[in-house]
């Protein structure tokens, strides 16, 4: 165990960075918000409300609509009538100009929207102002430029649209999944009702707003706020020709089931167990800084977080070493600080799951190590952890913590990587790091994966498919493929 | 070792051991590689490094913020680390005894601000450089292998090296034979540094591997371990006079790499950064990845340096934006 | 019938990880021509021959999804030769089993071959079409390739007992996935002797698994294996939906057809090929 004890020359971090808190005030939030059906807000006095919390502080950002079912309906009944009398018949070089504008739009408020984010979601605010708020920009003006080629899509000419699409989106990455769904289903001529997660409602609303300065037309899009009650609703609702879902297997699971006798279209991004294998010819340093990417980016809120690190025997007390060193010097705190790599877990609820699966991994005889960042005392925080001596049995090693939590296995050679690598229900990512071609490549054929990182990870770009297999669902977003879940084809 | 030159040190942090003893400050000796093919086994079992992820950790440790108070200390800190640099063909004593003049009171109107860490000019103007710092703490560094390019018999670069040694020269910035390291021929290169460090005495050595024409991360890593292996105090990036100086990524690497030797050896090399640094933004980007991949033991001109001429007065004039929160001028300071 | 001398009946047994074993039950059901003639008797495959059928295609997999691209083009392609040498055989079977007259039951057989054919000419072009390289915004290498989803079950077609057959298999084939197919209730003799040439036509054991059988029986054993990745629901009838409901539990994909995919003479698309591939995304960084 001594061998994993963080030794270094010196004390990492002794230079004092500065607080840099990104001011509050931009996000210009309301008090209170209605839902966005047929193009307005309505009165949020007309509906049951509930307070979205901010993690870092736990004190309320906003009050906001809770959507019932006959909310549900009628943002379905507006989609379909935008669906009928206006979007579907609208030439596709027209949507793809809405498209643009939103695009844009998203990246003049880029600042506002990302202050938002960080404020609603916890996460830093490095985060969401680097990744989250121009990767949904690109994704708008990816899809936009979609909407007048559908022909040459690869589909056959002529392809349709499915009409209504039910989108129900994560608490992980807000305004980004927002955009991931919305896009490509505006792009192929469907019309949308988003539900956006309880807990982070907010970036959805102020792109409500954007669609509002777009001028785009009443009904294209709707957006219900509310719970997991909202959400069911819009997946039974008998207008609804499409669910996409992002969330976990369980749910999943759940809307497969109920949607299999009506046979709606259906897409599902789910849960992830992914594996980030270090070979012993990795390049150390870049492969360190992909361990800590892979699983403490967002807080490790991530489908795909590879947060399960195979190392190499021959290697892996040195990676060890390392990387408990570079887990030390992680910055958890103020999610609006410009210097922090770690922010606050998005929901009590999340981290009381969190604590319990680290509870399991020491009670299973895992060891432990977290970061010895000082972190506030009110709102929702966990040090960055790290567990060594895991086995596949563990439930560390099996069950999706969704949190910054790794857990590190070793291997001896690669059929054994493979082997532990997809020894799981999921197959949404993995990692592969080494120096040697073939080998990367040999391994990428084998896995059970959707998406493969090699010496890099948690990479995404509106032109890479992204998805999972088997239990982590199915269906593409991104890309040219990312169409096929919107078009009748 | 008597003359070695005891610098100012900014940061008192000392490394804790992991049980191999610790050097600190004072030149170390070649290791024993008995072969070329030790030196191959040795340098060939190096990680590589992909070069997109190097850029990205330099990319995002540039976005780190530093307070206020901070940021005057790394101001100050990254002035005694400036190897204060001129290495023209139009040198004259007069610009040398200007030079010196800068490098011990780079303020004359301030008198907080500290000296700079050395002057590093030709080995003809070393005997200058030296009478006009007199016994101050300011060390003479001096080029020396047939600087820049190293293209020269090893009699005449180790006759340069002694020369201004016995000049009085306290540090020697001698060039690694590209040539030969792009070529394979490591052991060559080994040799040319141990018999360079031999003839430097007590002077410390600076290893400049000309990182701009190494090109590769790889080649940087190996270049930094082999002048490491071979006795190098520091190991510098660049001469400056080939068109890729100092980078980011590049000085990632090298600090990368004394890092890690230290932790296997206890011995703590230096690393220059030298070429095309001309901001104080800069020089504080680069102490941030100092920090954050070395350690804070590194945070002294015992172990970093800056090879630099305009950084100086653009570090002067930061510092007195700090002091007095209106920007000043340029012609506030002197030229050079 | 003739008295010179007595005929010798077939037994039409299952195809199970290369061998043509008997149903595990010991049960078997007698076909009959729509004319009521007594065509053979016939396996009833048992929930237990589902379950070997299961493990044959999942030990099949890494080797057929692993063999190039090309060589499962050979391999599709020698089943069409097999089927062109036998075909008055598969004719007067089809014909038996769906009331075609000698002309209709030919041109079945034809359309038949020529399906396998374009089957067997996708393998080397489906990752070209439905894969790619994508211009990602960064130092990245990334491409996209279609893999097999990995075992499937497909509840074959009642009605087109040969070409609906061979259409609903052998796109799941083309890419690369191994398959337990569970065929026509009534009309199973025409996917008896289509396993009987595979068997002779180098396609490896396991790949291609056929069970003779009620598809309202086997087909809920199919729905609810964990072990099985996808669900072709073609012949499940008024099943469809209660079959789909229990895929979910382990997210299967289910393919559903629509009328335009129960039309067997209509020119089949990639609508099947992409019903049982998964889109793989591998990034690479690129750099010296």
């Amino acid at each position: 165990m001594s061998e994993l004890q963080h030794q270094s020359w010196s004390r990492l971090n002794d230079l004092e960075y500065a607080p840099a808190p990104e001011s509050a005030s931009i996000a210009r939030l309301r008090d209170s918000y209605g839902l966005f059906i047929d193009g307005k807000f309505s009165d949020p006095g007309s509906h049951s409300q509930f307070v979205t919390l901010n993690p870092a502080t736990e004190k309320p950002l906003a009050t906001v609509a809770a959507g019932s079912s006959a909310d549900v309906s009628r943002a379905v009944i507006s989609a379909r009538r935008a669906y009928d009398q206006v979007w579907s018949n609208m030439p596709g070089k027209e949507r793809a100009k809405y498209l643009f504008r939103i695009a844009r739009l998203i990246q003049e408020r880029a600042r506002e929207l990302a202050v938002v984010e960080t404020l609603d979601n916890g996460k830093p605010i490095r985060e969401s102002r680097d990744v989250d708020i121009p990767l949904a920009a690109a994704h708008f003006f990816y899809y936009a430029g979609w909407a007048d080629k559908l022909d040459h899509a690869g589909f056959g000419p002529n392809p349709q649209p499915l009409g209504v699409a039910g989108q129900i989106i994560p608490w992980n990455f807000p305004l980004l999944m927002a955009a991931w769904k919305l896009a490509p289903a505006l792009a192929a001529g469907n019309t949308c009702v988003l539900k956006p997660a309880e807990t982070t409602p907010l970036s959805a609303l102020i792109l409500a707003e954007i669609l509002q300065q777009a001028d785009l037309p009443p009904g294209v899009v709707n957006i219900v706020t509310g719970d997991g009650a909202t959400g069911a609703a819009l997946v039974s609702h008998p207008g609804i020709d499409k669910i996409a879902f992002t969330g976990s297997t369980e749910v999943g699971r759940r809307i497969q089931r109920e949607l299999a006798p009506s046979g709606t279209h259906l897409t599902l991004e789910l849960g992830g167990k992914g594996a980030n294998i270090v070979f012993e010819d990795a390049p150390i340093d870049q492969a360190i800084e992909g361990i800590i990417d892979g699983i403490f980016f967002n807080q490790g809120h991530v489908c795909c977080a590879g947060s399960r690190l195979l190392v190499q025997e021959s290697v892996a007390s040195d990676v060890q070493r390392r990387l408990i060193r570079r887990v030390e010097q992680l910055r958890v705190g103020d999610p609006m600080d410009k210097n922090t790599d770690v922010g606050a877990i998005n929901s009590a609820e999340q981290l009381s799951r969190i604590n319990e699966l680290v509870d399991a991994g020491v009670a299973e005889g895992a060891t432990r190590y977290s970061n010895s960042c000082d972190v506030p005392d009110a709102g929702y925080w966990f040090n960055p952890t790290v567990f060594t001596e895991v086995s596949q049995t563990h439930r560390i090693a099996r069950e999706e913590i969704f949190g910054p939590v790794l857990s590190v296995l070793t291997f001896r050679t690669p059929e054994e990587a493979v082997a532990k690598a997809n020894n799981t229900q999921y197959g949404l990512a993995c990692g592969v790091w080494s120096e040697k071609g073939s080998r990367t490549l040999w391994v990428a054929e084998r896995l059970r994966a959707g998406v493969i990182w090699s010496n890099t990870y948690n990479k995404f770009d509106p032109t890479s498919p992204f998805g999972g297999v088997r239990e982590s669902g199915f269906g593409r977003e991104g890309g040219r493929h990312g169409l096929e879940a919107y078009l009748n084809v | 070792m008597a003359n070695v030159v005891t610098l100012p040190l900014c940061s008192q942090s000392s490394p804790s051991s992991t049980g191999a003893d610790i050097v600190f400050g004072a030149p170390h000796q070649p290791s024993r590689i008995g072969s070329e093919t030790e030196l191959r086994v040795a340098l060939g079992g190096l990680s590589g490094v992909d070069t997109v992820g190097a850029n990205a950790r330099v990319a995002s440790l540039g976005t780190r913020s530093l307070k206020q108070g901070t940021k005057r200390a790394l101001l100050d800190l990254a002035i005694t680390m400036i190897d204060l640099t001129t290495l023209e063909g139009n040198d004259t004593p007069g610009k040398v005894r200007s030079l010196c003049a800068k490098a011990l009171r780079p303020d004359p109107s301030d008198p907080t601000v500290p000296s700079v860490a050395a002057v590093c000019v030709y080995p003809d103007l070393v005997s200058l450089a030296r009478t006009t710092l007199g016994d101050s703490s300011v060390a003479v560094a001096s080029v020396a292998t047939a600087f820049p390019s190293g293209r020269a018999s090893m009699n005449v670069k180790l006759a340069d090296v002694r020369e201004a040694v016995a000049a009085g020269a306290n540090e020697i910035d001698m060039v690694i034979d590209r040539g030969a390291f792009l070529s394979g021929r490591w052991g060559l290169v080994f040799d040319e540094i141990v018999a360079v460090k031999e003839a430097c005495g007590s002077a410390h050595l600076k290893v400049i591997l000309e990182t701009g024409e190494l090109v590769t991360l790889d080649n940087v890593r190996r270049a930094s371990w082999l002048a490491m292996l071979a006795g190098a105090d520091f190991i510098k990036t660049s001469t400056g006079k080939v068109p890729v100086a100092a980078t980011p990524p590049v000085v990632l690497v090298m600090l990368e790499a004394v890092r890690d030797f230290a932790e296997d050896t206890g011995v703590l090399i230096g690393v220059k950064a030298a070429g095309g640094i001309r901001t104080a933004k800069d020089a504080l980007k680069y102490l941030v990845i100092v920090n954050e991949t070395a350690g804070s033991a590194w945070l002294t001109p015992d172990l970093y340096r800056f090879g630099a001429s305009s950084l100086l007065n653009d570090l002067l004039m930061q510092r007195a934006k700090q002091k007095s929160g209106a920007y000043v001028r340029p012609d506030r300071f002197s030229g050079d | 019938m003739s008295n010179e001398r007595l005929d010798v009946r077939k037994t039409y047994k299952l195809l199970i990880n290369g061998a043509f074993p008997r149903s595990e039950s010991g049960r078997s059901y007698e076909v009959t021509s729509s004319a009521g003639a007594f065509l053979g008797n016939v396996s009833w495959a048992s929930r237990k021959d589902v379950r070997e059928a299961v493990i044959a295609a999942r030990a099949a997999l890494s080797k057929w999804s692993g063999a190039t691209a090309y060589n499962r083009g050979q391999v599709l392609y020698r089943i069409a030769e097999m089927m062109e040498s036998r075909r008055d055989e598969f004719a007067a079977y089809v014909a038996a089993s769906e009331s075609l007259n000698d002309r209709e039951s030919q041109s079945v057989v034809n359309e038949t071959i020529d399906r396998i054919v374009w089957y067997a000419g996708w393998t080397d072009k489906v990752a070209q079409v439905l894969g790619g390289t994508n211009p990602v915004a960064g130092p990245f290498f990334n491409f996209s390739i279609p893999t097999p989803t990995g075992v499937i079950g497909v509840l074959a077609p009642q009605d087109s007992s040969l070409l609906g057959f061979v259409s609903s298999v052998l796109p799941a084939l083309a890419v690369g996935n191994t398959v337990v197919a569970v065929s026509s209730e009534r009309r199973p003799i025409p996917a008896v002797l289509l396993g009987e040439i595979t068997a002779t036509a180098d396609v490896p054991a396991g790949v291609l698994n056929i069970l003779s059988g009620v598809a309202s029986e086997l087909g809920p054993v199919l729905a609810t294996h964990e072990d099985v990745d996808g669900l072709d629901l073609t012949g499940a009838g008024d099943l469809a939906g209660t079959l789909a409901a229990d895929a979910a539990t382990s997210i299967k994909r289910v393919f559903r057809p629509t009328a335009l995919d129960l039309d067997w003479s209509a020119s089949p698309g990639t609508r099947r090929l992409r019903a049982f591939v998964e889109t793989s995304t591998v990034w690479h960084t690129v750099g010296q």
